[in-house]
């Protein structure tokens, strides 16, 4: 049989391409790679969920790994449907969060695009996320027979109290107390602020990134920050993420200077809110642009930066755990409004789009409240697609192409 | 408005396929048939029937606007729109007052608030369950051996409805059955069903915010029992338009004389 023709690539698509996702691609396979040979390299492994302490971890040089980056691979290469339905043979509700039945389902089968995650030597589960993690890293410790680490963040409606502080630093010690015990050595407290160094570093740097999409024409899209945020997510803390994102900073500035928008025509600028939707972001994004909207921002990827300014590099184990209670879905919708306010003006967004997350019940529970509020006083509209960050079965496309296409016919009217 | 020019609208929804012809801005016919296996073909189906009823050459269409899940594929048509657009501009076309729109399909029900030019200002759909469409009141019709024409006659007549709790279509039709088996009569069990339905849709039209006056639209429209219900539920008066059924293919028209205009 005769070779294929090779595909004109096309020169104006080339030209949008972010040159620096090779290299991320890089960190990320030899990350997990380490991550999947530790036990030959003799170093430990912990899962902890994404919005938990990592920096003492990094410190105490144990592989950090992510249940829940892992979960958003399995939504990304579309394995999560088959995952879910195990995770449901196994016994688990289908209501339950998505991400937790393709892991747990995952973790019994060696399925996955990795075939599983590397099995953990300890837990550490901080529910400022959410409160299914808790069961979840209950039954992997069951299931692993592993400790598990429970950090336990209070919800913040408006205050926070000078009790709640003591708590959550109190907390931090018992957390490093922890580690020693588990690592056989004692913590190391200049290398501890060393790490939190590097990963205020990052943040600042991920949040320089994400803003560079409020230039008319965006350079990126929400959608790239979505692929881009796996770093500060998982490896925060290292250099290597200070490294990659100043690379990325200076590519998208470039891109500014020479005039490249990431949606031709971009004539629409629109905020995302809540987790993609993992097995759809190329779709998705395809179609916004074929209307010329461009998601410049989102509520999510810069949930990992957002606290920045709540931490004090000369202090950052006791500012930081601080700052992690703070996080955008750990705080109330007064809080949350406040944040999305400022997020539609920094961007000028034209419209708002809401992923009603059927797995993510903190973060879309109030959403129909700020769409309200977003419209009464910020004067523009607002979309609500219900779907499920990694389970396709709640996605279902004719209706949700009729919502877009309708709230685009608003939009431009 | 005596200009002469003709534009079409046709919506092809999940269950029937619909024409509207408008002639210098007035409605000058409609018809509705089935959409079966080839949205395509109903579209130029239905649309060949009411131009040979009209006796109007093809050739005098100045444009064409589609609608409805099928919208994409009648690629006959100058531009497809989307249904909510199409049911605002409709109802904005019977009756300018309208600001509120309950369209009501056969397998989905959507909320419409419009401004005073008809432009839409929110909307909301259902879309991940069949209770609370047309297609729920047919099920329901065929389990009580009742047509469906008969509903709202039945409504009527009810003394005490039926709760029909479930909010799966195919669990209330089981609720339906055992309410059969006890003995509970057709008139209470057809205004569970209606009432059940208008609970459905009132919850998402309070999401909206209902705005009066309210016009309800597509095919469940006909159904005087179930424009009853909501009428009920929402405590507000529901203006009902003679062409309820057809309102999204009146609108895509209307929509197409706006691409000649």
């Amino acid at each position: 049989m005769a070779d294929a023709p090779e595909k004109a690539r096309d020169p104006e698509k080339e030209k949008r391409k972010i040159k620096s996702v090779s290299k991320m691609k890089e960190i990320m396979t030899n990350y997990y790679i380490e991550a999947k040979t530790a036990r030959d390299s003799g170093k430990k492994v912990a899962w902890i969920t994404s919005g938990g302490p990592v920096e003492p971890l990094i410190a105490m040089d144990v592989i950090p790994v992510y249940p829940e980056n892992h979960g958003a691979m399995i939504g990304a290469s579309k394995m999560g449907v088959d995952l879910c339905e195990k995770a449901e043979e196994m016994g688990y509700s289908r209501d339950l969060c998505s991400y937790a039945r393709a892991d747990i389902a995952s973790a019994a089968t060696n399925g996955g695009p990795i075939g599983g995650l590397p099995e953990p030597d300890f837990l550490v589960c901080c529910n400022n996320i959410c409160g299914t993690v808790l069961k979840w890293y209950e039954v992997a410790a069951r299931y692993y027979n592993v400790p598990l680490f429970i950090l336990d963040t209070p919800f913040v409606h408006r205050e926070f109290s000078d009790a709640a502080r003591d708590y959550v630093i109190r907390q931090i010690y018992e957390y490093i107390d922890f580690l020693e015990v588990q690592c056989g050595k004692k913590a190391d407290f200049d290398r501890m602020q060393e790490v939190g160094k590097l990963s205020v570093e990052s943040m600042r740097l991920w949040q320089a990134v994400l803003d560079v999409a409020a230039h008319k024409p965006a350079p990126m899209s929400a959608f790239d920050a979505f692929f881009h945020l796996a770093l500060i997510v998982t490896l925060r803390g290292k250099p290597v993420v200070v490294d990659y994102y100043q690379g990325l900073l200076d590519e998208m500035n470039e891109r500014i200077r020479d005039g490249i928008a990431m949606v031709p025509n971009e004539k629409y600028r629109l905020l995302w809110d809540n987790l993609p939707i993992w097995y759809k972001t190329k779709w998705l994004s395809e179609k916004f642009a074929s209307h010329d909207a461009c998601l410049v921002a989102d509520t999510y990827t810069s949930a990992w930066s957002g606290v920045l300014p709540l931490i004090d590099e000369n202090n950052f184990l006791e500012t930081m755990s601080v700052a992690y209670t703070k996080i955008y879905i750990n705080i109330s919708i007064d809080l949350m409004i406040d944040k999305l306010r400022e997020m539609i003006r920094k961007y000028d967004a034209d419209g708002l789009v809401m992923h009603s997350n059927r797995s993510c019940k903190p973060y879309s529970l109030g959403q129909y409240d700020l769409q309200k509020m977003v419209m009464k006083e910020l004067k523009i509209p607002t979309l609500i697609i219900e779907a499920d960050m990694v389970d396709e079965r709640q996605f279902s496309e004719s209706q949700i192409d009729t919502r877009i296409d309708a709230f685009m016919e608003t939009l431009k009217s | 408005m005596n200009d002469q020019i003709i534009t079409v609208g046709i919506d092809i929804g999940s269950i029937t396929a619909k024409a509207a012809v408008l002639n210098g801005g007035s409605i000058i016919g409609s018809r509705v048939q089935f959409t079966g296996y080839n949205a395509k073909k109903a579209g130029r189906d239905v649309l060949d029937a009411l131009l040979a009823d009209l006796g109007i050459e093809a050739d005098r269409i100045t444009a064409i606007v589609s609608t409805g899940y099928g919208r994409n594929n009648i690629d006959f048509a100058d531009k497809a729109v989307t249904e909510i657009t199409c049911h605002g501009a409709g109802a904005h076309f019977v009756n300018p007052e309208i600001r509120f729109v309950i369209d009501v399909g056969g397998q989905d029900s959507k909320v419409i608030r419009l401004d005073e030019n008809g432009k839409v200002t929110d909307f909301a759909m259902n879309d991940k369950c069949a209770a609370g469409t047309g297609r729920f009141l047919e099920v329901m019709a065929r389990a009580l051996e009742v047509d469906l024409d008969e509903f709202g006659s039945l409504y009527a007549r009810s003394d005490h409805p039926a709760r029909i709790s479930s909010i799966c279509t195919v669990f209330a039709e089981s609720e339906v059955i055992s309410l059969i088996s006890k003995g509970e009569s057709r008139e209470n069990i057809v205004a569970g069903i209606q009432e059940s339905v208008a609970s459905r849709i009132s919850a998402m039209a309070r999401r909206v915010g209902v705005a009066p006056p309210v016009m309800m639209t597509g095919g469940v429209a006909k159904n005087i029992g179930a424009v009853e219900a909501l009428r009920k539920k929402l405590e507000t008066d529901i203006e009902v338009s003679e062409y309820a059924q057809v309102n999204g293919a009146i609108g895509a028209a209307i929509l197409a004389r706006r691409l000649v205009m």
